[in-house]
């Protein structure tokens, strides 16, 4: 290894990664990039969906040569229990626009794809190495890392820690704590592939449209958690997560929950005659605002999943990861261009931004939900999913029963299940945390 | 249960891995009687890596390991397991991802 100094190491290519790799090396800062797959994007694990305006914020015309599926045009929203699905469904023939909103991506060529252009902009990306340890000096002043490759440690002014929900490197200087188990969902996902044309037609879509479906209801079996499916061009994401705390309350299995979700009779049909190529595992954050973590620090900075950066309610994550990134860099280089060293005073500017960005603002918004999903979890995701479907079925059902007496065994159902102070409780605490 | 044990193999199948032989990533400590969230991830490892052996012990074998960190977060704080990632390069490789 060299002993030259960089002017910033970044550990991890993810989304945060390459984008803070990407704004700095396209200021002129002398940067290094630090990945331990075997190619950027062999570790990373998403659904996964691209918000495109957080890219085109940093790479304005990456439509002409991102490895992009299909871009969405509608969203289902499903609730479930063991037989049924009720839905919500919004399609619209405006996001057939010339720059779409949303795409399906495959992370794995999508990262390479964005590691590409981050080594085009000047940056030295070194793969198959993995950081170990954050140096400090005596002051407690990040001065660079370790790595498993010889050659001692690599000097930085700064360091961006876009480890992922998993970091080590901020967590074992304890600039973090690692998540607790409910700060985090464990999902599986597997990739089905069909021809293109079989997609189009199951999902009815043309060309590149897309379609997604989010699920919720008694395929977490009573856990916080949430089902997906993803139309991809030529393959399907189907995965489901929940929880780690409900998890290991519940010792369910979630690989066996995978296959029951699959076997759904409103997903079954969907996926039918699909060859699977790749099952995969990834955390999710989902402490929330509550459980941001220090953002700063002398020589360093944390962005994307590693700052717990994740909107759980929205299911968006990689546009606040992508947003965290490259302002953590326009951060950095700013500090630079201005002589200043990377101390705690200086890089303080990298938060200050992000409280004024969507990021921590959407975060702030739903500060609550993580605590009222955690603690009423078998209520949201068991017995209203039962009693909605229940209700549902009753309203389309025709068997010679007066209307007036399903709707008084609807009523009934949701009284005897939750109580009427409890529904209204429900209610309430869900609008507050909403708010 | 039985019939997603065997199919977690089949699963596991499906994937690309570079094993570092001889260097697992994650050890479990030495113990009498496993924790019940060291138990619990012989149940709740998406890969299946945790068994319990003969003495009631919990072991693990971390080639199937995909990396996701749900037993570091449930047992390292505790000391039950030590936790890495595997050496630059080794481990899983995600096709897709």
């Amino acid at each position: 290894m060299t002993v030259e100094k960089f002017d910033a190491i970044v550990v991890g290519a993810g989304m945060s990664g390459n984008a803070a790799a990407y704004t700095m090396a396209n200021r002129g800062l002398k940067v290094l990039q630090l990945e331990r797959g075997e190619y950027p994007g062999s570790k990373n694990v998403q659904g996964a969906i691209l918000y495109a305006n957080m890219l085109e914020t940093i790479i304005p015309d990456f439509r002409d040569d991102a490895p992009l599926e299909r871009h969405l045009v509608e969203q289902r929203f499903w609730v479930m229990d063991d037989t049924s699905h009720t839905g919500m469904h919004y399609r619209s023939d405006d996001f057939n626009e010339p720059a779409p909103n949303r795409y399906t991506i495959i992370r794995a060529q999508f990262d390479k794809w964005f590691s590409r252009k981050v080594r085009a902009a000047g940056a030295i990306v070194l793969c198959e190495t993995t950081a170990t340890e954050l140096a400090l000096d005596a002051d407690g002043k990040v001065i660079g890392v370790h790595t498993d490759r010889e050659g001692g440690i690599i000097h930085a002014d700064v360091v961006v820690l876009a480890e992922g929900v998993n970091g080590l490197l901020g967590t074992r200087a304890g600039f973090r704590k690692v998540p607790k188990p409910e700060a985090v969902a464990l999902a599986v996902k597997e990739m089905h592939f069909l021809p293109e044309e079989v997609i189009a037609e199951r999902f009815g879509l043309s060309g590149n449209q897309g379609c997604v479906i989010e699920a919720a209801g008694t395929i977490s079996r009573g856990m916080a958690g949430l089902g997906f499916l993803y139309t991809n061009k030529e393959s399907i994401s189907l995965g489901i997560g929940c929880l780690v705390s409900d998890f290991a309350a519940t010792m369910e299995s979630p690989y066996a929950l995978l296959e029951a979700f699959k076997g759904h009779p409103s997903i079954r049909p969907l996926l039918a005659g699909s060859e699977i190529k790749e099952y995969a595992a990834h955390l999710i954050p989902e402490g929330g605002f509550k459980a941001i973590p220090q953002l700063f620090g002398n020589g360093w900075v944390v962005v994307g999943d590693a700052a717990q950066l994740n909107n759980a309610v929205h299911r968006e994550g990689s546009n606040l990861a992508m947003t965290s990134g490259r302002i953590a860099g326009e951060t950095i280089a700013m500090v630079k261009s201005r002589g200043r060293p990377m101390t705690s005073e200086n890089l303080c500017l990298y938060k200050a931004m992000l409280d004024k960005s969507f990021v921590v603002k959407d975060l702030r918004k739903y500060k609550d939900m993580p605590a009222l999903i955690h603690t009423n979890s078998r209520n949201f995701f068991m017995t209203y999913p039962q009693l909605l479907s229940q209700a549902a079925q009753n309203f389309v059902r025709v068997d010679g029963t007066p209307k007036i007496e399903k709707e008084r065994a609807t009523t009934a159902a949701f009284v005897k299940a939750r109580s009427r102070w409890g529904l209204v409780s429900d209610a309430v605490r869900l609008a507050l945390a909403w708010r | 249960m039985t019939t997603s044990l065997v199919r977690i193999e089949d699963k596991l199948y499906q994937n690309r891995y570079l094993v570092d032989a001889g260097r697992p990533h994650i050890k479990v400590r030495q113990h009498q009687s496993p924790s019940s969230n060291l138990l619990a991830l012989t149940l709740v490892c998406p890969a299946n890596c945790y068994e319990v052996n003969e003495d009631g012990q919990v072991e693990i074998t971390a080639d199937g390991c995909m990396e996701c960190g749900t037993c570091r977060v449930l047992c390292e704080e505790s000391g039950d397991i030590d936790w890495s990632y595997p050496r630059g390069g080794f481990g899983v490789l995600f096709k897709f991802g």
